[in-house]
């Protein structure tokens, strides 16, 4: 469903993303592993047609982003490690603006918001507008959105970030009754291992742009000779702590506020 | 279509939902009819250039469709940092269209401000002179408004944070509504000014819409019309080139 080979981003010096292949089975859910600044985000991007690689292929249900970019991004849901929702706008508008994107018909647009709030339990707070939502409404209905056009492919990338453990819980479970009932293939990444432990049929740990490790959770800790996924990735990756370079993103926030423009969660 | 009409409606709901923001732009003008329109309307009148108003009003529409404008555009910055422009980016729909929703929006909030600052002028005493002119200043204010829709826009995907913002709006803004003639006739200035209101665009909406308003013009209708025309085109066409190159 999902293959990469010799898939390499550059950013001026900084090779990002070096040289990876993978490969991602239908229906199957596939958790990308790796330390800050690894080249998680980036590899999605460009999975997701916002960052063209600069070398290297990607199949995304036999479409090449680079070249079929309109029809391969039909084939998937995203929900961003940043939050993506509009907070002006309501959880029905945002799901409604999505659904027209993808040229849902009006009708059938109706009936799965309806469904996929309920499932997601927003019903009740559809003519709310998001900035009065928590962190984890927000990322509830972030999911409910990326499912709108019934992909084929749902990347998510670190979405249990910053959430509780109720509401953690509750979103994997949803992940998983999804990819159980409809087979919908899962690109996921997350800091939290034992939640990869549990949900992901397979795993790869990404370090300084590379693939170092590939397979099962069980596999992984043979491998390392551990007992758990969370050894086994500090086996692999070593206890160095990364630094990542921070964006503009946190001065932002700060200006937002001073603006008075936005709230923020 | 339906792609644009979204992305359009989405502008408008933002901007309605912005309260403090609504308040906060019919501050502005009201502050320049009051302090400039009656604070120097006397001189004006002894200078022999009639009632300042009367001159003064078809410039503060001009401004605040000018502001409104930019601001609009502008906020693509806001939405590639607060993550709603990815939702937008991965949509399975050309980039064009999404520039376009994006820009009419933003054009039709700041001609809507427009009018109800043309409201505002009426309240405090400004007369048009002829009814029938009256689509015709439409017509300056719509090109305005895309105008500069266009280059918020455009200057919002190339700013890579509101870091940036102040600098535009003191060396770009500020110049191009100061230097317009939107406060003082372009007649009698120094040579070099003129030079520069007429590389203004600003210059001619704001002459555009005078002669509309109170019948007075400084460089004519048809070259009001068609350098805004060609501007506003290739504004636009910058503007969808580099939002289609935008990477996050």
């Amino acid at each position: 469903m999902i293959r990469a080979q010799g898939l390499v981003k550059k950013f001026g010096d900084f090779t990002a993303v070096d040289n990876i292949a993978f490969d991602v089975a239908k229906g199957e859910i596939f958790a990308f592993l790796g330390p800050n600044g690894a080249g998680k985000t980036t590899t999605i991007k460009m999975l997701t047609t916002l960052l063209t690689p600069s070398s290297g292929s990607i199949e995304l249900d036999g479409l090449d982003p680079v070249t079929h970019q309109t029809a391969a991004r039909r084939q998937f849901g995203i929900v961003f490690q940043d939050p993506s929702v509009d907070d002006e706008l309501t959880a029905y508008e945002n799901m409604d603006f999505h659904g027209v994107l993808y040229s849902v018909p009006r009708k059938l647009r109706q009936e799965r918001i309806e469904r996929l709030l309920k499932m997601f339990e927003l019903w009740d707070r559809r003519q709310d507008p998001v900035k009065q939502f928590s962190g984890g409404m927000r990322r509830r209905l972030e999911i409910a959105r990326s499912l709108l056009h019934t992909p084929k492919i749902i990347f998510l990338d670190e979405p249990t970030l910053g959430l509780d453990p109720q509401t953690r819980n509750q979103l994997w479970t949803h992940v998983k009754k999804l990819n159980q009932e409809e087979q919908v293939t899962v690109f996921l990444t997350t800091h939290y291992m034992e939640e990869a432990e549990r949900i992901a049929h397979r795993i790869a740990i990404i370090d300084h742009g590379k693939i170092i490790a590939q397979g099962t959770p069980e596999e992984l800790k043979t491998q390392t000779a551990t007992d758990s996924l969370e050894q086994a990735f500090l086996a692999l990756t070593g206890n160095t702590i990364r630094e990542e370079e921070a964006s503009g993103l946190d001065q932002m926030r700060s200006m937002s506020r001073a603006f008075g423009r936005r709230k923020q969660r | 279509m339906n792609v644009i009409y979204i992305l359009w409606l989405r502008q408008l709901k933002r901007s309605a939902r912005a309260r403090a923001r609504i308040i906060a732009s019919f501050g502005q003008p009201l502050l320049f009819l009051l302090a400039f329109g009656f604070g120097f309307g006397s001189m004006f009148q002894r200078a022999g250039q009639g009632n300042y108003i009367q001159f003064l009003a078809p410039g503060v529409i001009i401004m605040s469709v000018l502001f409104t404008s930019i601001f609009s555009g502008i906020e693509v910055i806001w939405d590639r940092q607060f993550g709603f422009l990815k939702e937008t980016l991965v949509a399975p729909v050309p980039r064009l269209l999404i520039m376009i929703g994006r820009t009419l929006g933003g054009a039709t909030v700041s001609l809507l401000q427009g009018i109800v600052v043309f409201g505002i002028c009426l309240a405090v005493g400004f007369r048009t002179s002829s009814l029938s002119l009256l689509p015709l200043a439409l017509a300056f204010m719509i090109l305005t408004a895309l105008l500069f829709t266009g280059v918020g826009t455009a200057l919002g995907c190339l700013l890579p944070d509101f870091q940036g913002f102040q600098l535009v709006m003191n060396f770009l803004v500020m110049p191009i509504f100061f230097l317009s003639g939107a406060l003082f006739p372009l007649t009698n200035v120094p040579r070099a000014l003129s030079i520069i209101a007429s590389l203004d665009p600003l210059s001619y909406s704001v002459d555009g819409l005078r002669y509309a308003l109170i019948g007075a013009t400084h460089f004519g209708v048809p070259l009001d019309l068609a350098v805004l025309a060609v501007v506003t085109a290739a504004v636009l066409t910058l503007g969808g080139y580099v939002f289609s190159k935008i990477q996050i």
